[in-house]
């Protein structure tokens, strides 16, 4: 079992309460930020190698040492908590049952970055959680820990909880500024960035909830400490939240030193797959991330072994990899079938796209009708060809990511599994009865090590 | 301050260009002119905020700028894109370029009703110039057009929501111009609408400008509904003394005989109202839909149409020919010539001078035997094209 920084005291008793995390060592971090320098703590981010937990994965001391600075503006942090992404619900427990390391993490951050509104935005199907962190902020102001004059350093700041309406879009950072400023949730355009113009025009980080929460074991350790965790530019530890068919779906913290076979099959995390099947394909990295055939997953196209950390996963580009994105791990078994698997993320991105941008807003909606054609048997095998058409014109060419995002899971399902997008249109009476099945893309049959 | 107001030079398809710093690219492929200047049907110089969503102006910056060489990974909206010293950028030098320009004039069309028989935007549409330009001559949509149904939006106007393109350009005229804004989009993805909370409620003096800025027939003009097409109304640049001090008072009237048709702004090259000291020559609603009647009006005279579209197909006195730079960056290539359609349609003969004859122009005008045959080529060029004509009308 991988060392645990965030969610080692997930499951004491009463963790969610004040007294019971302050027990357990809880604000220690915000105690010895305080007495250090603004700067010194972006060092520490900087040397700890932590990189944004969101999907993109960029390094979050770079992100904040862009930060502008400009006299009498004020700054601000804002945290993403619209987690949204299909498949990913990693900020969900950490919000849910340890909801004061995020205000910790807050408070950390908001003095790091000179910040004294902060905001936590989340989505608004997680209400109850909005009720908890809003509880947690009450208890940590009456405690001191927020407010002004914080523990009698001087420095003030207040913490808010901001509840989304339900949209997937607001979730990319410059659509959740605008939604956060109470307009329609439509991405910018950039730049400017919000490092430079972004909440009321003013200088913005955006950071995950996972993101915050990893900076107070690096205040608490120190960043070379943090660093020493992990690989390579895989720093610290990750949250994976397993979902599909495994035996054991739920969040996991992971050091990213253990490989995808020993996730996926050893019984510390995800067990295997259920009922003797066997692994046919996952998207390790949320909905957005492109789906990996089973011997592709286990291995990379090098024949190495596939680790769970971001260079490795990421290895052989999109021809033969995929991305860490925000860690949402779907396994899928030789009973799930690629085309309706793709068809239902299309029909996602098609209901979240904002409908700002002519590729996104058109494209989305055209690959889920081909789609749910090739799906019931009613497709031809130029239809394929065009779904590859239509999203290539649409990667890259849109305002935000979620052009990308609605792109990339259908050209590898379409890169990878081809033949199976051909068995649907060739077998269109059959395709609606059975499954496709596992074809050649499954793995050796496992046998665990003895 | 010498410093700040040093010119910066950028390329497009190879041809430099000095421009002020924070200029954006389309604007310097503007002052170029010609082919290399990208299309845009969202951007608008006159609003702020505008541009970046439609994306048929992507361009690839081959080079970030002298200090820091690097081409862009991303195509870049030209847009929205400020132009840096030394920045290098292809437009239709760039075959990526090229295909994803046609790939979102395919994305703009699949849901578009391709209506232009019977849309009054028709000959003066933006989004009818841009797929003759990047456009394929089939689809490959095989699926139900969105549809949507029409709406009145106030007194003047009429929505046509199936034919909307989501510019944004009428919500930023609605926060901008008319001051109050009552309309906007609802809804998200591709059943984003542009609505009214409350139908006909856009009463404003200067909502008549939405119609204007709509790069498609989506907003049109409710007292020129059917009533003509732009192709066979001569239009001629009129001034009044307007009460209403914010409304310029200059505008274009669309006459065919005495008859007043409709009533615009005056546009520059670029599609756009054109700015008259430094001012956007916004007109108010009793311009547009009131005075409608020459003598409401002083005529200056026939107004000089400057584009490549069904309107300036006609021959019109004054008409500037933009400035073809595609032979110049493509190396002596003629790919206009595909598509020229003069020599082919007597509609758009450009022999025939429409805005010489005295009336409305009849399907006699149009008749070679009387117009062609009878008249003397006077140049060498005129000569060689009467020639092919000639030679079109016996293999016909």
């Amino acid at each position: 079992m991988s060392k645990k920084l965030l969610l080692e005291k997930a499951h004491i008793e009463g963790i969610k309460s004040y007294p019971v995390y302050r027990r357990e060592g809880g604000y220690v971090s915000v105690e010895k930020a305080l007495k250090m320098k603004p700067e010194e703590i972006v060092e520490e981010v900087k040397v700890s190698g932590l990189r944004g937990r969101g999907g993109a994965g960029f390094p979050t001391g770079m992100k904040w040492s862009f930060l502008a600075k400009p006299e009498g503006v004020p700054r601000y942090l804002v945290c993403n908590a619209d987690e949204s992404e299909p498949g990913t619900f990693k900020d969900r427990y950490l919000m849910e049952f340890i909801p004061h390391l995020l205000i910790e993490g807050m408070i950390a951050s908001s003095y790091a970055l000179g910040c004294n509104s902060s905001y936590i935005y989340i989505r608004g199907e997680y209400h109850w959680i909005a009720d908890i962190l809003e509880e947690a902020i009450q208890e940590a102001k009456d405690n001191g820990w927020l407010g002004d004059n914080i523990q009698g350093s001087g420095f003030s700041c207040n913490v808010y909880v901001q509840r989304g309406a339900g949209a997937y879009i607001c979730g990319e950072e410059t659509a959740l500024l605008e939604s956060l400023e109470g307009k329609r949730g439509n991405p910018r355009i950039k730049p400017p960035f919000p490092a430079v113009k972004g909440l009321w025009d003013c200088p913005t980080v955006v950071n995950n909830v996972e993101t915050i929460a990893a900076v107070v074991p690096i205040i608490n350790q120190g960043g070379a400490a943090y660093a020493s965790i992990g690989v390579g530019k895989s720093t610290g530890t990750k949250l994976i939240s397993a979902c599909g068919n495994i035996n054991k779906p739920g969040v996991y913290e992971i050091d990213m030193t253990i490989s995808v076979e020993e996730f996926i099959f050893s019984d510390t995390y995800c067990g295997g797959i259920p009922n003797g099947k066997r692994l046919k394909a996952c998207i390790p990295g949320g909905s957005s991330v492109p789906i990996l055939p089973a011997n592709l997953l286990l291995t990379t196209a090098k024949g190495e072994k596939r680790m769970m950390n971001y260079e490795s996963l990421a290895d052989g580009g999109f021809a033969t990899g995929t991305m860490m994105g925000s860690g949402g791990f779907i396994v899928l078994d030789e009973d799930q079938c690629i085309v309706k698997h793709t068809y239902t993320l299309a029909r996602f991105y098609r209901h979240e796209s904002c409908g700002q941008c002519s590729p996104c807003r058109e494209g989305t909606g055209w690959m889920e009708k081909i789609l749910w054609n090739i799906e019931q048997g009613k497709g031809k095998m130029s239809d394929i060809d065009l779904l590859w058409d239509i999203q290539r014109k649409i990667e890259g060419n849109t305002i935000c990511p979620l052009g990308d995002a609605a792109a990339w899971p259908v050209a590898a399902a379409i890169r990878h599994f081809r033949d199976e997008f051909e068995w649907h249109v060739n077998n269109p009476d059959l395709c609606t009865l059975q499954n496709y099945g596992l074809a050649h893309y499954a793995d050796p049959v496992y046998v665990p090590a003895t | 301050m010498a410093e700040l107001n040093k010119k910066i030079s950028v390329t497009i398809d190879n041809i430099t260009v000095e421009v002020e710093p924070g200029t954006t690219i389309l604007q310097a492929a503007r002052l170029v002119g010609g082919d290399v200047t990208p299309p845009a049907m969202c951007y608008y110089s006159k609003l702020e905020g505008s541009g970046g969503k439609c994306r048929t102006c992507l361009v690839e910056v081959a080079a970030g700028s002298t200090a820091d060489p690097r081409p862009m990974p991303k195509l870049v909206a030209s847009c929205r894109t400020t132009v840096m010293d030394g920045m290098v950028v292809k437009n239709i030098t760039s075959e990526r370029v090229m295909d994803a320009r046609n790939g979102v004039v395919e994305f703009l069309l699949i849901n578009h009703p391709l209506d232009c028989p019977i849309c009054d935007q028709a000959g003066e549409c933006h989004l009818q110039d841009l797929s003759y330009e990047h456009g394929t001559a089939g689809t490959r949509y095989q699926f139900a057009r969105r549809t949507f149904t029409r709406e009145d939006i106030g007194p003047y106007i009429q929505l046509h929501m199936t034919r909307c393109i989501l510019c944004y350009r009428c919500v930023m005229v609605g926060e901008q111009v008319a001051e109050q804004r009552v309309h906007g989009v609802v809804d998200r993805g591709d059943h984003a609408a542009i609505s009214t909370f409350i139908s006909k409620a856009i009463d404003n003096d200067f909502s008549g400008n939405m119609i204007d800025v709509c790069p498609v027939g989506a907003l049109t003009d409710r007292t020129f509904r059917f009533k003509n097409r732009v192709w066979f109304t001569k239009p001629m640049d009129a001034h009044r003394n307007c009460e209403n001090p914010k409304c310029c008072g200059k505008v274009t009237l669309w006459m065919r005989g005495e008859e007043v048709y409709r009533v615009t702004a005056r546009k520059d090259p670029w599609g756009e109202v054109q700015s008259y000291d430094g001012k956007p020559g916004w007109i108010c609603n009793t311009c547009r839909f009131e005075k409608k009647k020459a003598s409401d009006w002083t005529v200056e005279g026939l107004t000089t149409i400057s584009r490549h579209s069904v309107i300036g197909a006609n021959k019109y006195e004054e008409m500037v020919m933009p400035q073809e730079t595609i032979q110049k960056v493509m190396g002596g290539l003629e790919p206009r010539k595909l598509m020229n359609i003069h020599s082919i349609s007597d509609v758009n003969d450009p022999d025939i001078t429409l805005s010489e004859l005295p009336g409305p122009a009849h399907s006699v005008d149009f008749d070679r035997a009387n117009s062609i045959n009878n008249q003397i080529p006077e140049n060498p060029g005129d000569a060689e094209r009467h020639n092919k004509q000639m030679i079109n009308k016996t293999q016909g």
